[in-house]
């Protein structure tokens, strides 16, 4: 396998490394409070994708049972559990974002900006 | 037949009292406390209960709908989660049975919603702890740190903007350790602790373990704040209200390094993390690392629960410490300083909560020795918690770090000694400084005073911190007891090695 072949095979998995850093990068550098939610959220679905692009097989369906193609090899269908599991945990980062701006909003009525420098200038 | 189901009624029973009390706080605000305390009482008889019972015939399985693991989702009440277990329950029953008068004071009128709030914290400590489950695990660490940001942004102005800091590190932490669990997944195929354990070592040299592995140990290490990954602890520490870091700090940080044990001891394996890799060495040079910075910066605090708090990333670096070390004595050490250390900061944040509700600070510097007479037995008991910090025989404290010594020398490692060693001493110097200011005369305050009426705080206050206190002492006496247990906890072969 050739080096183009490497990565024009794991185009998926290059995607969300992008996305992971994309994410981190808004988290660690963006000074703005609600700029650092967003790359959380990137940084969240990033997980999500790598686990559902990991479920899937080549030339299988969805796993519900079709009368034509046989139960008996699992080949058939692509696997389900991943999915059932990022439901949960798309279901907590729903939760996280919504503790998230509850918090935002309290920091702004406390100091009326969301802005770090500002903040930490503020909180002296 | 409830020994059968013992592991999933505890964390029910909590999720089922953070449901009913709003429920019932529509119909009258003050039946939370009660309706909390009761739940923790008797979730603390409970845990006693399936304690002995392990002890006495084996470890529970329970598999939810009867769906036999690897398929179904497992909960393990075995030695090292029963004995968690009940650490937790018992120090989160007294800091609830403390936390009327305090809640009262500082956040008036929001009851229902705070002790609804605690008893999800504890619903997802007690999950961490008995859960078998890699993926149950990630939802119980989210329902636990969704709780535990919500318990510190009510606190002073500053604590919402704490509380998002930790927000942030602690999801980034909860990502990577999903990231970390899918990559096991994926190479498996099991999502079972048990059933990767006895998976793992026919695939040892692949670098996506190795790569999980260490996702995983920084998750998780967010979790449990090893250095260099603390920063969120003490300033989420120093602004929540003092009844939520008095629950927060002895727990939660506690409950990440169990979890870091039974990964590591009892997925990956001894072989593995200690032998194979090094991470190991890593961990304890960062606990060590951990354990100065944080007694350093300890002794340069001007307020009572930062230095606490700082304390606290020196403490868990114990922890951390007997993890790295990767040998019985180590073993020993960090489960017996996950035991101590929660009595321990139980107590002295009770006691900071305590000084803050009565004198409206918790400023070191205005601390004299009109505090012995105001307070005799918060006083008393904070001198018995500080000694067992600083690590004086018979108290608790000494123990834990005297198997940790042990494990550093079977190790040949003297580094660690020293470092244990120096600690303690640092530990005396910011104990002993506000130990002086409270039992002797200040040299130049003027000789004639008038006299200081005894002030003592109310008994539901002070009755917890007395009991954790005199636990203490007998923790340290009966400790001979308690380390012949963990002998059982260990993972098989822990001595072959």
């Amino acid at each position: 396998m050739n080096l183009f072949d490497f990565i024009a095979g794991h185009y998926d998995y290059w995607f969300i490394i992008i996305l992971l850093a994309i994410g981190l990068y808004g988290m660690t550098v963006k000074k703005n409070l609600v700029k650092k939610l967003i790359g959380m959220t990137i940084f969240q679905a990033a997980v999500i994708l790598f686990y559902i692009s990991s479920a899937i097989k080549a030339d299988a369906t969805v796993p519900i049972i079709m009368e034509n193609l046989s139960v008996d090899n699992p080949a058939n269908y692509i696997n389900p559990l991943p999915h059932a599991l990022m439901l949960t945990a798309i279901v907590v980062g729903v939760a996280t974002v919504g503790v998230a701006f509850t918090l935002l909003i309290l920091i702004y009525k406390n100091y009326k900006t969301l802005d770090e420098n500002e903040l930490l200038e503020l909180m002296k | 037949m409830i020994e059968k189901n013992l592991p999933a009624i505890i964390p029910l029973l909590f999720l089922f009292a953070s449901l009913i009390i709003p429920l019932l706080g529509v119909w009258k605000k003050n039946l939370a406390y009660p309706i909390a305390a009761l739940t923790a009482l008797t979730s603390a008889i409970l845990s006693l209960y399936g304690f002995v019972f392990v002890i006495l015939t084996g470890p529970i399985n329970y598999y939810f709908g009867g769906w036999i693991p690897p398929v179904g989702i497992e909960y393990v009440y075995d030695h090292l989660s029963s004995f968690v277990v009940l650490v937790i329950n018992f120090v989160a029953l007294f800091v609830i049975a403390y936390s009327y008068q305090p809640v009262e004071k500082e956040l008036p009128g929001k009851q229902t919603a705070y002790y609804s709030v605690v008893m999800l914290l504890l619903t997802g400590f007690n999950g961490m702890i008995i859960t078998g489950d890699l993926f149950n695990l990630y939802v119980f660490i989210e329902i636990s740190s969704l709780a535990s940001y919500a318990l510190i942004g009510v606190g002073d102005k500053k604590a919402p903007f704490a509380a998002f800091k930790y927000l942030i590190i602690g999801t980034i932490g909860a990502s990577f350790y999903l990231l970390g669990i899918g990559y096991l997944y994926f190479m498996s195929g099991t999502l079972n602790m048990n059933d990767l354990y006895n998976i793992l070592p026919h695939m040892n040299d692949s670098p996506t373990i190795i790569v999980a592995l260490i996702l995983i140990v920084v998750g998780l290490g967010i979790k449990m704040a090893i250095f260099p990954m603390h920063g969120w602890l003490p300033d989420s520490y120093t602004h929540a209200p003092s009844s939520s870091s008095a629950l927060i700090a002895p727990i939660g940080t506690k409950v990440g390094a169990y979890a870091m044990i039974r990964l590591l001891y009892f997925v990956f394996g001894l072989n593995y993390f200690s032998q194979e890799l090094a991470v190991s060495d890593l961990i304890a040079i960062f606990s060590s690392a951990g354990i100065i910075f944080g007694s350093i910066l300890a002794i340069a605090q001007k307020e009572m629960k930062r230095m606490l708090a700082y304390s606290s990333v020196a403490q868990i670096g114990y922890i951390g410490l007997g993890i790295g070390l990767a040998n019985p004595f180590g073993f020993i050490g960090a489960v017996l300083h996950l035991l101590n250390h929660a009595f321990m900061k139980a107590t002295l944040f009770m006691v900071a909560g305590s000084i803050i509700t009565k004198e409206g600070h918790s400023d070191i510097f205005k601390f004299d020795d009109t505090y012995r007479k105001k307070y005799p037995w918060t006083m008393a008991a904070f001198t018995v918690a500080a000694l067992s910090m600083v690590g004086l025989p018979p108290l608790a404290g000494f123990f834990s770090k005297w198997y940790l010594a042990l494990g550093t020398i079977e190790n040949s490692s003297w580094l660690f000694l020293a470092v244990i060693l120096i600690s303690s001493l640092l530990n005396a110097v910011y104990f002993f400084r506000i130990l002086e200011k409270v039992y002797m005369k200040s040299p130049d305050a003027s000789e004639v005073k008038e006299e200081v009426k005894r002030n003592e705080i109310q008994f539901s206050m002070l009755m917890p911190i007395l009991v954790l206190a005199i636990g203490l002492i007998v923790l340290g006496i009966l400790n001979f007891i308690i380390v012949e247990h963990i002998y059982k906890m260990m993972p098989e072969g822990m001595f072959s090695l």
